[in-house]
């Protein structure tokens, strides 16, 4: 991993609402020794507010920053947020297919964009480029008694001519992801299941109820936290937890992380470095069960062995009974 | 050389977008040519005529027709010269249609490009020399590939007309995929009570030997003399011993096989027979889950035979056998559910496939014909059907539709109603396609006569709450989303190709299609033939069909051996490949390159050693006349002067 250099863009989200995603994904890439560099003087991705005006414009603001990252001479962008990965690949892929669109495009730049880099969100790079094998390696920490549901949102892996990433109705990366950090995951059924996305501000109780079907699942399948990609998810059902509980008469109380910050806490980071504290439902019970991967051990150790004991006993008792049957 | 040029109208097929007149009047020009005319439809009987005539009175020796492709008249054309006296081989068709006039639509152009075609035509059969074809005797049997229900139809109809039938299955039993359903639509019999006593006949038939558990290894040869190699596989049983009792598979201590035959509903013994009317009724061993084969010891079933018929050294065997056609009915495979993971087939044990529901509604399958859910064997109450379940989906690539599901559906629904009277199904469907005799009033039926709901709109997703299956997904008629908490989910998975379906063809030298299914001669008028002689097709392999379907097409191959048969001798096609022993210098790389094994050498008697070739089993594709260094070998009717006239007359303007 070491000789290879991404860029990574952060967007408007993780400068903002969603800057622990920012926090913790900068903070798991160093972990995990991927190098990555910014383009200076980005702008707006050309996320929703363009695409639903006008294509050439959006791919125009998303190909804008694509050009500042070709101009560092990097091939490949890290985006974690899921809209601006999504219009870097749409306008990467738009433009590669039809000459007529990035001619329309370059039109718009002052600079034409080569098409010569490629898109990934950070979930893509940590299952794809860094391994699971090397995610796996560098845990030092053990989050007991943690179940997670894996939620990827809408846009992460579809549609899939364009996301050209796992699976567009079963996606497993997140799941694998978390797996091979030592977390337990759980059978969730509404992995990519709407969130309500952006209609929060204007039609709010829709997006309450989308969100109450989401935090039930994850209920329903055991989890007591929900790891996310995207800002939109993880402000939806962290930040609204309380407006759908009032709304829907439930009593929600689930942690939702970023999945970079259920990394962070097994590979031993402090909480404030991966902005735990910012997180609205409180996850403060997780980050104080973390222990040290070696107490893990003797803690299975031990159960193993009581376990063992009272086998010992039954199989004495056993004994016992088809001696007196005899 | 009198060269005679004839230029189809084709009605306005050709002479809408050429100048037929312009044409003919440029190559009346042509060195040779002494006659030029155009005619209405060339291939009609007054058309055919017309060339007689010209010939006797114009006193001609060579013929072009400038017309369509040679593959749909060729053959009629060389009959109209033949019985004008003329060789066969004096004629040449310059197509005009498929590669001009129906392509093109610059009339100009086109005439430009007609007499461009006419001109090479008229170059080619000034080089061309009379050849004659030769007979050969014929072996009058038949190989049948495949023992569903198309495969034993073929099998029994050849056998019945009196000739001797190979037949080879390369599962343990005849039936296919008939022998796995319950009921068939629309009049609701048992499956296996039709199909047995025909499984029954196929073993009981003195014309037929049935190889089962056998597949096809190698194909030589050609229409009229075919060799093949038949793979016997090990079967760990000597069925020459086995009498079908059963003790084994009681015994058995591994119980957790894979169950092909019920696809996987419930497990197996490691040693099995497939079902109670298997034909042939005999056990074979799963090496896969047999603890003989996995840890090395159990033994178990070798212990218990009362004919001692158990023999873990068994191998592979190969057969030689010949024959002199082929029927291809090698059926068809369903989607595996995983493919669609929105339906979460495969992940949750309460959504399974069509044909699975069908062992569960079967008297003889593991439930004993009782409908229980697989995750914890309760009978369902509500049960959702979803018809094309990777049908007419684009974005897996397969955009057809499976033809028969929306038909199984509605009868796997009554079927339930009739199980479980206080039960309601559901069936999600984009159209309900019943074009059959009956089939329409059976969909009916199902609706009006069993309550069956029929939602029409595609399901989303498919997701488990508590013990219910949740099925989403649109109803299109309403305008609304619907969902329902059902307690069995069956997928009406799409029919596809099976997976070894290309390497079949290869063998075969027949061509299939971009989904792994076989191609028709011609999709209206040669259904079942295919384009290698010899080679008929019957069943599933060329498409997804239905019983009486795949039965008609069963009995249609056969009457095309039967009258291929009805001759002695076959003629050849002269148009073959033929060495010049003077020129070749005896290196044989065509010997190596041949795909068909039709050349093999020859040491002359000065001993010197050239290459000759097999003209009954070349099949004049033209392979060694490009690897042959110096020219020696040409394949008759494209030799190299001919094409090279032909080349001339394009580029010398």
């Amino acid at each position: 991993m070491a000789e290879r250099e991404y860029a990574y863009f952060s967007g408007c989200s993780l400068e903002g609402t969603a800057s622990e995603y920012d926090a913790s994904v900068r903070a798991v890439l160093k972990e995990l020794n991927v190098r990555f560099r910014e383009p200076d003087d980005w702008s707006c991705c050309g996320s929703t507010p363009a695409h639903t005006v006008d294509h050439v414009f959006a791919a125009a603001l998303a190909a804008r920053n694509l050009r500042l990252i070709e101009k560092l001479g990097l091939d490949t962008v890290i985006a974690p947020c899921p809209s601006c990965m999504t219009v870097f690949k749409k306008a990467q892929y738009g433009m590669t297919e039809s000459e007529a669109f990035r001619n329309e495009v370059n039109e718009l730049l002052d600079e034409p964009y080569n098409c010569g880099v490629e898109s990934k969100s950070a979930l893509q790079v940590l299952f794809e480029d860094v391994g699971l094998d090397a995610i796996a390696e560098r845990v030092t920490h053990a989050l007991p008694g943690l179940k997670v549901a894996p939620y990827y949102g809408c846009i992460l892996n579809r549609p899939p001519e364009i996301a050209r990433f796992d699976d567009p109705e079963n996606p497993v990366s997140m799941d694998k992801v978390l797996m091979a950090a030592g977390v337990e995951v759980t059978n969730f059924a509404f992995k990519l299941e709407c969130c309500g996305a952006a209609f929060g501000v204007t039609k709010r109780e829709m997006v309450n109820q989308l969100t109450y079907k989401v935090l039930s699942m994850a209920i329903d399948s055991g989890a007591n936290c929900i790891a996310v990609a995207c800002p939109l998810c993880q402000q939806n059902l962290d930040l609204r937890q309380e407006q759908v509980n009032k709304t829907m008469g439930s009593s929600f109380n689930i942690p939702i992380l970023y999945f970079t910050q259920i990394l962070g806490l097994v590979y031993g980071l402090p909480p404030r470095e991966i902005g735990m504290d910012k997180l609205v439902v409180s996850a403060d019970e997780i980050v104080y069960s973390r222990i040290t991967v070696e107490e893990m051990r003797k803690r299975a150790e031990l159960e193993a062995q009581a376990k063992v004991k009272k086998p010992e006993k039954k199989i004495a008792k056993e004994e016992a009974k088809t001696e007196e049957n005899e | 050389m009198r060269v005679g040029v004839f230029i189809c109208h084709c009605g306005s097929n050709i002479a809408g977008t050429i100048d037929v007149a312009k044409v003919a009047e440029e190559t009346k020009k042509l060195p040779g040519v002494v006659y030029s005319t155009t005619y209405m439809y060339t291939c009609s009987e007054p058309g055919q005529e017309e060339i007689q005539k010209a010939i006797k009175n114009e006193n001609l020796d060579r013929v072009v027709v400038a017309a369509c492709s040679p593959r749909m008249h060729e053959l009629t054309f060389r009959r109209t010269v033949a019985k004008a006296g003329l060789n066969r081989y004096f004629f040449e068709q310059a197509n005009i249609r498929e590669h001009i006039s129906w392509i093109g639509t610059d009339k100009e152009l086109n005439t430009i490009k007609a007499i461009e075609a006419v001109r090479m035509a008229v170059e080619k059969v000034k080089q061309n020399k009379p050849l004659f074809s030769s007979s050969f005797k014929i072996n009058k049997r038949v190989l049948v590939i495949g023992g569903g229900v198309a495969g034993m139809q073929a099998a029994l109809d050849c056998a019945d007309g009196g000739l001797e039938v190979l037949l080879v299955e390369k599962s343990p039993s005849v039936g296919g995929m008939m022998s796995r359903l319950d009921k068939t639509f629309p009049t609701i019999d048992c499956s296996i009570c039709i199909l047995g006593p025909k499984m029954v006949d196929v073993a009981q038939h003195e014309n037929i030997k049935l190889y089962a558990y056998s597949e096809i290894d190698e194909i030589k040869g050609y229409v009229g003399n075919y060799q093949i190699k038949i793979r016997k596989k090990a079967t760990y049983v000597d069925w020459s011993k086995c009498t079908g009792c059963g003790a084994c598979m009681e015994k058995c201590p591994s119980k957790n096989s894979y169950d092909y035959f019920n696809f996987g509903v419930a497990p197996t013994r490691a040693i099995n027979i497939p079902f109670p009317q298997a034909i042939p009724k005999k056990a074979k061993i799963d090496p896969n889950y047999c603890r003989q084969f996995t840890k090395g010891k159990c033994g178990v079933c070798a212990k218990i035979c009362p004919t001692k018929a158990i023999n873990y050294d068994m191998q592979d065997e190969i057969v030689t056998e010949d024959v002199g056609a082929i029927i291809v009915a090698t059926g068809y495979s369903l989607i595996d559910m995983e493919k669609l993971p929105e339906y979460g087939g495969g992940r949750y044990p309460d959504v399974i496939s069509g044909i699975q529901y069908e062992r569960l509604l079967n008297a003889s399958g593991p439930t004993s014909g009782h409908i229980v859910r697989p995750s914890d064997h309760v009978e369902p109450k509500t049960v959702v059907f979803v018809a094309c379940a990777g049908s007419r989906d684009k974005s897996i690539g397969i955009p057809y539709c499976s033809n028969f599901c929306c038909m199984y559906i509605a009868k796997q629904a009554i079927l339930t109603k009739d199980h479980i009277p206080d039960s309601q199904s559901y069936v999600f469907y984009m159209d309900i396609r019943s074009p059959g005799k009956g089939y329409d009033e059976f969909t009916r039926r199902a609706q009006e006569e069993y309550g069956v709901k029929y939602i029409r709109g595609r399901v989303s997703r498919i997701y488990p709450k508590g013990n219910k299956m949740v099925v989403r997904g649109a109803d299109t008629l309403l305008g609304t989303q619907v969902e329902v908490e059902a307690d069995l989910v069956v997928l009406g998975t799409a029919v596809i190709s099976n997976a070894d379906a290309g390497h079949m063809a290869e063998k075969l030298h027949i061509s299939y299609d971009t989904f792994g299914f076989y191609v028709e001669s011609h999709p209206k008028l040669r259904p079942v033939e295919t384009n290698t002689s010899g080679v008929f097709l019957a069943g599933a392999c060329q498409g997804p069909k239905d019983i009486p379907a795949s039965v008609g097409q069963g009995s249609a191959a056969a009457s095309k051996v039967l009258a291929l048969f009805s001759k002695d001798m076959l003629e050849s096609d002269p148009a073959v490949a033929k060495v010049n022993i003077n020129t070749c210098v005896g290196c044989l790389k065509c010997v190596k390159t041949c795909p068909f094994q039709a050349i093999k050498e020859k040491e002359l008697r000065d001993g010197r050693v050239v290459a000759d070739v097999i003209e009954t089993v070349c099949a004049g594709c033209g392979v060694c006349t490009s690897t042959c260094p110096c020219g020696a070998i040409q394949l008759q009717h494209f030799t190299d002067n001919q094409i090279l006239a032909e080349v001339n007359a394009i580029c010398l303007k």
